[in-house]
């Protein structure tokens, strides 16, 4: 029996891991050494990145008036879209569901996503491998993406879509290209796309008819032409060099821009991208903001913000910092049913379990999302999806104009930078708010 | 009875609304084009245009089943993601010609720049002259036929598609390699030289395509990559 005079051999409270190599880290050197390749996987930044949580809002006092919650008016409607198409965007909310392949996604997946957005009024947006009839048919506002791969693009598409968006870059990826692995390329899947079945596919990360912002301005005159200027053209951006892009995007002419943070999901790509390109949502936000303001296009060009969306508090302070609206992927998955507790002996067939899982790209989504198995996929039946997705957005809404009416706001759009303080100096810099309890603002 | 569009007088917007909207119009000439960009994108009916000079950017662009000549040289992005039907230009054509292509005919008498054919999805080009670097880059599906020379990196990162070269090829591009002319090769390129009106014999050319080294990742891999 071990005693003070008598201590065990072994004392558990002498290890000491590794900060610079811990667990994961140990793990990933091993799988690296057996494998020869980087980690594929999908869903988004695992790592502790500066986030909205960092901010929070000030509320009405003294000096500002608050609105009576559920009864006050608080609208939420925008308008995306209005610098040059005839036709732009006219949404009940101001929460789009960002861009998510046939593919990546399975078909009831995509028709879930489309019957909720419908139902609330807000757009739901293709992604690399074309349009299906089950997404347009479901969904009253669809957005139709032109990406570098151009898998499945065809004027006819574009001319049934409400809007397009040209994608030059993605959040999680900033520089490459999507992955769809052959597990995912089914018959459907590959004849889509015109590529062999099985094959683990790398779409391009250029586009192959332009190089650079001024070919791009003339590329989207030409879409312009195709579609008769009817619909507005989005041009998508991964949060890097924010301040220069989105300059560059209102000179190539765009009609609104989707800027997407490192936070941002992906279906599959190589984890070290994940993890190490591009810049958070919190302060890529604040860039783009200024960048629209110095060309005096803040609201003429609209701003969608995606990358790291969950709640309707992100929402609020991704507005009260001048987007006009925002986007989700990730999340929107979520309320599908990603990660919940259910099927766990298929999660732990893929060496996993709820809450950890970000296997996308294996195609073996226990819970039917993020696959083209049949059985797995009919575990996601689109009416009970779309509820599930329909009664998060509507949470966050309700979230949204709580905090709108609390700072006073008749409209979500009249939430602005002064409602807010940051809780850490480094959201107080990235956010330009202020440090909470004081005036400062680093940087300024 | 041909209907003359001028776009001396006529704005861009005016003529591609036009060609957009023909009625039963079938025969369209359009002149002073000194270059304008994306004329003639985006037709979906069977007309006939012909352009009477040189266009810019994205001429013929995805377009549909009509039949568009141009008389003269073409800038970049020529028939990029056409889906159906035919595009000649008597000169050259800039960079990125046929990219995407789904479908139909892509013929060009002259040269063309690099990349032409990029990422190409079903469609038939045939250039009369030479390629520049990277043409047919991740080339999906369809046939690219040059008839003169292929500069650097032709055809890398291949998937499916066809490339037939009569002169020669400066450098393939990664997984892109040589491969045997079957009977059936020479048939198929013969009847797409003669519907181009190219008058060269099948049996002049080589054919390349994709080693399929590239189409799975795995530890091998890597020497296609970088050998």
């Amino acid at each position: 029996m071990p005693s003070q005079d008598n201590p065990p051999e072994f004392d558990p409270r002498s290890l000491r891991p590794s900060a610079l190599f811990p667990e994961h880290v140990l793990a990933e050197i091993h799988r690296a050494a057996d494998q020869g390749v980087y980690e594929i996987r999908g869903f988004g930044a695992k790592r502790s990145l500066p986030t909205f949580d960092d901010l929070v809002f000030l509320g009405a006092s003294m000096s500002r008036y608050p609105l009576e919650g559920y009864r006050e008016k608080c609208d939420t409607n925008v308008e995306i879209g209005t610098r040059f198409a005839q036709n732009p965007l006219k949404l009940e909310i101001p929460i789009t569901i960002a861009g998510m392949s046939f593919g990546a996604l399975g078909a009831n997946a995509k028709e879930s996503i489309g019957l909720a957005a419908t139902a609330m009024g807000t757009s739901t947006t293709t992604g690399d491998g074309g349009m299906t009839d089950e997404e347009r048919n479901s969904s009253k506002t669809l957005i139709y993406q032109v990406l570098p791969s151009r898998y499945g693009l065809n004027p006819d598409d574009m001319r049934r879509a409400d809007a397009l968006e040209v994608v030059v870059g993605q959040g999680a990826k900033p520089g490459g290209g999507g992955m769809l692995l052959g597990h995912k390329i089914t018959e459907r899947v590959a004849a889509m796309r015109t590529l062999p079945t099985g094959i683990d596919q790398r779409s391009a990360c250029r586009h192959p008819d332009w190089t650079g912002p001024d070919d791009l301005e003339i590329k989207i005159e030409e879409l312009r032409e195709i579609t008769d200027w009817k619909i507005p053209i989005l041009i998508k951006i991964g949060a890097t060099r924010v301040t220069f892009d989105v300059a560059l995007a209102v000179k190539a002419g765009a009609d609104a821009i989707v800027l997407d943070g490192m936070q941002g999901g992906t279906a599959a790509t190589q984890d070290v991208f994940i993890e190490h390109v591009g810049i958070p949502t919190l302060p890529a936000v604040r860039q783009a903001v200024e960048s629209l303001a110095q060309l005096n296009m803040h609201r003429k060009v609209q701003l969608i913000v995606s990358g790291g969306i969950r709640t309707g508090a992100d929402v609020a302070k991704a507005l009260a910092l001048g987007a006009d609206a925002v986007s989700i992927g990730s999340a929107a998955m979520v309320a599908l049913g990603c990660n919940r507790p259910v099927y766990l002996d298929d999660y732990s067939k893929l060496g996993t379990a709820p809450g950890y899982c970000h296997h996308c790209h294996t195609g073996r989504c226990p819970v039917g999302i993020t696959t083209q198995d049949p059985e797995l996929e009919q575990r996601l039946n689109p009416k009970q999806g779309s509820r599930w997705l329909k009664n998060y957005l509507s949470t966050m809404v309700l979230e949204l104009q709580t905090l709108a009416r609390a700072c006073g706001k008749t409209h979500v759009l009249h939430l602005e930078p002064e409602d807010m303080v940051a809780l850490t100096v480094e959201a107080a810099a990235m956010a330009k708010v202020p440090l909470a309890g004081t005036s400062w603002i680093p940087g300024t | 009875m041909t209907n003359r569009l001028d776009l001396a007088t006529e704005s861009l917007r005016r003529v591609n609304s036009t060609l957009h909207n023909p009625s039963d119009r079938k025969e369209f000439e359009i002149i002073h084009p000194k270059g304008v960009h994306s004329l003639a994108a985006g037709l979906n009916a069977t007309i006939r245009v012909n352009v009477d000079g040189h266009v810019g950017y994205y001429c013929a662009g995805m377009n549909q089943l009509a039949s568009i000549k141009i008389d003269g040289n073409a800038g970049p992005g020529l028939a990029e993601n056409m889906i159906s039907g035919e595009v000649i230009v008597t000169g050259n054509a800039s960079q990125y010609a046929g990219a995407s292509g789904h479908g139909g005919l892509l013929v060009i008498h002259g040269n063309a720049s690099s990349r032409c054919g990029i990422s190409m999805k079903g469609i038939d080009i045939v250039v009369g002259g030479s390629v520049g670097h990277f043409s047919a880059f991740m080339a999906q599906k369809g046939r690219l036929v040059i008839c003169g020379d292929a500069s650097n990196d032709l055809g890398d990162s291949i998937y499916e598609a066809q490339l037939f070269v009569r002169g020669k090829v400066a450098r393939l591009g990664s997984d892109c390699i040589e491969k045997e002319m079957r009977p059936e090769h020479l048939e198929q390129l013969q009847t797409l030289l003669d519907k181009a009106k190219m008058k060269y014999s099948a049996k002049e050319f080589r054919r390349y395509g994709s080693a399929r080294k590239l189409y799975n990742f795995n530890i091998d891999n890597a020497d296609a990559i970088t050998g």
